[in-house]
């Protein structure tokens, strides 16, 4: 795994013994010894620790007023950036002229510039397009003096706040600074929780005094993808890349009515015309989360059929340990969509009965 | 009890041959959630892909380590695959081969040889 980047809390891994598998261009613990199972089960009870440094940590600083560089911000998305409060947080997706999404991210105002996390997958994309279309009214400064830990699960809020007492107070997607730890209340497994930047020179500190708490576990990139999973979340690559539309992914709930038809800021994004049209009058096609029968898991590539042709792809699925079943989404046609379909994704040559249901499959739990 | 390098173990039991997956192995997979068995009463040849095991990470295929019949196999698998994980040499079985020549079984790795492949 030579040609690969070791985060900064890799001896930390290692130690608390972390399978480390190549991920992104970095080592990352995949599972640690407890497994996945556990490690899903455990964050949905408890707490669980997620080293997400590998993501692109990026501050953009306005070179002459915020007001120019939420403008030129929102031109890159079908997004409100202007309506974001500060010391809030909000989703984005960066489109294309073709309306495909070029990455999704989350992004907060911080009052004198906003900070912004990409995948790791897309920061050698995403930084190079922030770079090119933002330069004349903000420097973008990708942060790589910290680290980026994610605490999530019902008890996140006590364990972090026997650290930072003012963690508390916070509501789903508020940013707050304390000392120089800079805390989102948001994440990516359905469960309240946060997400925290810490200088790298302390991460090692801070991480060890969360996993001291009998409450916290060191949970790896397996347990991330299942809890996503059922929590019914986009992963990049998979349920989202440059020829799906954030209409056909079902994230319409991230296009706020101002950008929309009719919105005092309408349009004026890349790929407005074919997301607007889409918003108006329905995508060809939808993401669903499917239910297989059985407990076979339908795994990303399985084809789905309607009877007689193939009429989709499974872009993710696995087992749902808090399900307790296995869950799988897939973008099938519009008219398929409809909760309660029924159709079969062929598995080693078998087709096996799935039924399209609502997502997520786990209730999610966020302080709103 | 003989080993393969596919991490295979085999015990024989009376005249038949009773087959799983070894401890490493079962660690190495992760948590099984499923588990596809084959049919019984079918006959296999040595290196069929004849039962398919899913962990929370990925789908590994089973090889048949001998020729031979298919005469049983561990039914409770479907329901708690996760007795792979909790007893591999034990309960959790996967199917039984009826073989002609139980000598073909020398050809196998012993338990010294076997710690000696996973180091």
């Amino acid at each position: 795994m030579s040609d690969l980047l070791r985060l900064g809390l890799h001896d930390l891994h290692v130690e608390l013994g972390g399978k480390m598998v190549p991920f992104a261009g970095y080592e990352m613990p995949v599972q640690y010894p407890a497994g996945v199972m556990k490690e899903h089960l455990h964050t949905r009870a408890a707490a669980g620790l997620f080293d997400v440094s590998h993501m692109g940590q990026v501050i953009l600083r306005p070179k002459a007023g915020m007001a120019a560089l939420v403008a030129a911000f929102e031109a890159l998305m079908p997004v409100d950036v202007a309506g974001l409060a500060e010391g809030r947080q909000r989703y984005g997706l960066f489109t294309n002229e073709a309306g495909g999404v070029l990455d999704d991210l989350m992004f907060a105002n911080r009052g004198d510039h906003l900070f912004v996390v990409v995948n790791a997958g897309r920061k050698r994309h995403d930084i190079p397009h922030m770079t090119r279309h933002l330069s004349a009214v903000a420097e973008v400064v990708e942060v790589t003096d910290r680290a980026l830990l994610a605490l999530q699960g019902p008890r996140a809020e006590a364990a972090l706040a026997r650290l930072e007492p003012g963690v508390a107070a916070m509501r789903f997607m508020d940013v707050a600074v304390f000392g120089d730890l800079w805390v989102s209340r948001s994440g990516y497994t359905g469960e309240d929780g946060y997400e925290i930047s810490v200088p790298m020179a302390r991460a090692e500190g801070f991480a060890r005094s969360l996993l001291a708490m009998a409450e916290v576990m060191p949970i790896g990139l397996g347990a991330r993808d299942s809890l996503r999973l059922e929590a019914g979340l986009c992963l990049y690559g998979h349920e989202l890349d440059e020829t799906i539309s954030p209409v056909e992914a079902g994230l319409t709930w991230a296009i706020q009515k101002s950008r929309r038809q009719g919105g005092v800021r309408e349009g004026s994004f890349p790929g407005a015309a074919r997301i607007l049209r889409e918003l108006a009058d329905g995508p060809a096609r939808r993401r669903v989360g499917l239910s297989p029968e059985g407990r076979a898991p339908m795994r990303d590539g399985t084809v789905l059929f309607d009877g007689e042709g193939a009429v989709g792809t499974v872009t993710s699925g696995g087992f749902g340990p808090s399900v307790e079943a296995p869950v799988a989404m897939a973008y099938v046609p519009s008219a398929l969509s409809t909760p309660g379909t029924r159709l079969e994704g062929e598995v080693r040559g078998k087709r096996l009965p799935v039924t399209i249901v609502e997502m997520p499959f786990f209730s999610t739990s966020y302080k709103r | 009890m003989k080993y393969t390098k596919e991490h295979e173990w085999l015990r024989v039991e009376g005249d038949l041959v009773v087959v799983g997956i070894t401890e490493h192995a079962a660690t190495q997979l992760g948590d099984v959630v499923f588990v596809e068995l084959p049919e019984t009463e079918t006959q296999v040849a040595e290196g069929d892909e004849i039962s398919v095991i899913e962990s929370v990470k990925a789908a590994s295929d089973i090889l048949a380590p001998v020729d031979g019949e298919i005469v049983a196999v561990n039914e409770k698998l479907s329901d708690s695959p996760s007795l792979v994980n909790e007893d591999p040499t034990g309960a959790g079985w996967f199917f039984k081969m009826k073989i002609d020549d139980l000598s073909v079984l020398d050809q196998f790795m012993n338990e010294d040889e076997y710690n000696d492949l996973i180091g």
